[in-house]
């Protein structure tokens, strides 16, 4: 009797395994894990396929992909090529963001205030210190500037936003580059920390003349007052999700081996300056070629059909012929069989 | 029935006696796995730290820099360190009077029919997880205690003054006095409640006896309840400081996480506790033995504290 019970539990739980089509899991950045999480929904209900994915950190989603303890890691700081090569990996992106300067000016409008790497690099740096400023009034004529401290506020966590502010502020300043330097945590010579962006996002809103830095999703959808910036051709941008798409689709991807690309100041005349993209790492060499085809799929059905729910999500997906190169790549991830999975 | 009635009391073996050699089995086991364990995180703590603490040395625990871009990695925990002390003293030089304030009260003075409900809600106040604690202190303190406290007192500071000193900072509701009144919130109902439990241990005819001599409420607390306490009493204490030394998310919302040396009560700190919340995540290499190195730190420094209480409670004529 037991045992034909425990005979029957186990078929049924064969069966059960077996009609789910594919089960993928994945790990790392927080960033993009709502998209990934509202895709897997709907991707669910047409393809029933499963998607575990665990928002642990960029970093530990490195960590877990080494460790090949899931299918897929995901990370907002890209691997640089030998990184990848040492560790038999290979990354793509999937989602664009935007790093946003917002700040708490009273009288002050989002889009009034004038900003460059060298000004904002030096606020950061606490050498500008009040909001009149000679140097902060001469690119903001016209804007009435109180002569208030300026507070600076940063993220406390490690982060991807924070690498990508920081790497931006390293391009554009020498002072800063030899400095606090570009890394998710740095050494910040001045200001207070917020733990993640409704951290900052709070610690901006309730302090009159602090400044602070947030993912473009979370200053749009609280209504921040934002800077507009002065971007690598010289025009004055805003951080809409045009101007994040335009960096991506102004980058030289093809002469970026593993897709090693930092959106940081890119050339094109609409191109935010603080953008970047967030990656996936699988694993080149498949160990279960039906896993690898899984999380492939899911991609390329993402990529044809995920741009409308991403946008709602206020991401910014990536231009078509970025997508094209990507799946090119794809085939260079391969089964045991040596044969490409996808 | 009625046989075994009349049938004389004869055991020839005590009831326990099979049970009682597994009994003290499953003691013993107890009280060395948690040793064990004790050990254990001892010693991964000093091997997964090591790499840091070998390369700094005394420096980790004097530097003031804590930098951690893998271009120039260098760990100097001072700062958190500091935090740290000065958050858990002031949090306990608060929430000490208060905690046995609510104590007295609830023992000596409180009419029986409020005595449930405040005791309760002291035992409620212990429950809320810290997570609440650290969001409710940013969004709805810290505006508060910004408007009324800080600019207030940063304002009536005399120029020059060391009150000015020590309320500088930036006026937003963060830094080390604000975690500190939130961390003496959190400890507050762990005291409170120890401290009841401990007074009710007081024989009543003990304190009947001296409200017969004709003593107040304040006299029968000063002389005969709070000296017949006084080794629990401070148990309780040290449980509360351990609590406010390790406590993680609470203090990492509202302390403004910067790793330098705090320069006032406004200003913004960070404690160990925090740092690690706060960098572990992303940390690798060098970085993540540096935070266990941390937490080696507050590791001893929790050993120390717990030492200072039994040294305490081994002198008797220091009251």
């Amino acid at each position: 009797m037991l045992k034909t019970l425990a005979v029957a539990i186990t078929a049924t739980s064969l069966v059960a395994s077996g009609a789910i089509a594919g089960n993928i899991s994945g790990a790392g950045a927080t960033f993009p894990a709502p998209v990934y999480a509202k895709w897997a929904e709907t991707y669910k209900a047409k393809a029933d396929a499963t998607l575990n994915y665990q928002a642990i950190g960029s970093g530990g989603g490195k960590k877990q992909i080494i460790a090949n303890t899931v299918d897929f890691g995901a990370s907002d700081k890209p691997m640089k090529p030998d990184e990848l090569a040492a560790n038999g990996l290979q990354q793509f992106p999937t989602v664009i963001g935007g790093v946003v300067p917002v700040m708490n000016l009273p009288g002050v409008k989002a889009g009034e205030i004038r900003l460059t790497a060298k000004v904002l690099a030096d606020i950061y740096l606490g050498l500008i210190k009040t909001w009149d400023d000679p140097v902060l009034a001469s690119w903001n004529k016209g804007v009435k500037l109180p002569h208030t401290p300026i507070t600076v506020v940063h993220r406390s966590d490690g982060s991807g936003t924070s690498f990508l502010f920081t790497s931006y502020l390293s391009m554009g300043d020498e002072k800063w580059a030899n400095g606090p330097g570009g890394n998710d945590a740095v050494n910040w010579p001045v200001g207070l920390g917020g733990k993640g962006n409704d951290g900052v996002a709070a610690f901006v809103k309730q302090t009159p003349g602090s400044i602070g830095y947030v993912e473009y999703a979370y200053a749009k959808q609280n209504n921040m007052t934002y800077a507009i910036m002065q971007n690598k051709a010289g025009k004055w941008v805003a951080p809409t999700a045009a101007n994040f798409a335009a960096a991506a689709a102004g980058a030289k991807w093809t002469e970026a081996p593993g897709f090693y690309l930092l959106l940081l100041d890119q050339p094109g005349a609409n191109a935010w300056p603080i953008t970047g993209a967030t990656f996936i790492l699988m694993h080149s060499k498949q160990t279960n070629a039906q896993n690898g085809h899984d999380v492939l799929a899911f991609f390329d059905w993402a990529y044809k059909n995920g741009d409308a729910q991403a946008a709602e999500l206020d991401y910014v997906t990536l231009p078509p012929a970025i997508k094209t190169l990507v799946r090119k790549s794809w085939k260079t991830i391969v089964g045991p069989d040596g044969k490409p999975v996808f | 029935m009625s046989n075994a009635l009349n049938a004389p009391p004869r055991r020839t073996t005590p009831r326990g006696f099979h049970i009682e050699p597994i009994f003290e089995m499953l003691c013993f086991a107890a009280a060395t796995a948690l040793l064990a364990a004790l050990g254990g995180v001892l010693v991964s703590l000093v091997i997964g730290g090591w790499p840091a603490l070998s390369k700094f040395g005394f420096g980790f625990i004097t530097g003031v820099t804590w930098d951690p871009n893998p271009d120039h990695e260098v760990y100097g925990a001072a700062g958190p360190i500091i935090g740290t002390l000065i958050t858990s003293a002031v949090a306990l030089a608060m929430a000490l009077p208060i905690a046995g304030g609510v104590a007295f009260f609830l023992v000596e003075l409180c009419p029986p029919i409020l005595r449930r409900p405040i005791g309760t809600a002291v035992e409620l106040l212990a429950g809320i997880p810290s997570i609440v604690y650290g969001m409710w202190g940013l969004f709805v303190f810290a505006p508060l205690f910004a408007k009324n406290i800080e600019m207030p007192l940063m304002a009536a500071a005399p120029v020059g003054s060391v009150w000015e000193t020590l309320f500088s900072g930036i006026p937003n509701g963060s830094g080390i006095l604000a975690a500190s009144i939130i961390l003496a919130i959190m400890i507050l109902p762990f005291m409170a409640a120890t401290l009841r439990e401990l007074l009710n241990t007081v024989p009543a005819q003990v304190r009947e006896s001296a409200y017969g001599l004709g003593a107040t409420t304040a006299e029968v607390v000063m002389s005969v309840t709070l000296p017949y306490v006084r080794r629990g009493a401070i148990g309780a204490v040290m449980l509360g400081l351990g609590r406010a030394l390790g406590e993680t998310m609470a203090v990492t919302f509202i302390i403004g996480n910067s790793h330098g040396f705090p320069k006032g009560l406004f200003d913004s700190g960070s404690t160990i506790a925090s740092t690690i919340a706060n960098e572990f995540n992303e940390a690798s290499g060098l970085q993540s033995a540096a935070l266990i190195a941390l937490g080696l730190v507050l590791f001893v420094i929790t050993f120390i504290v717990l030492a200072l209480a039994r040294l305490l409670l081994r002198n008797p004529a220091k009251v």
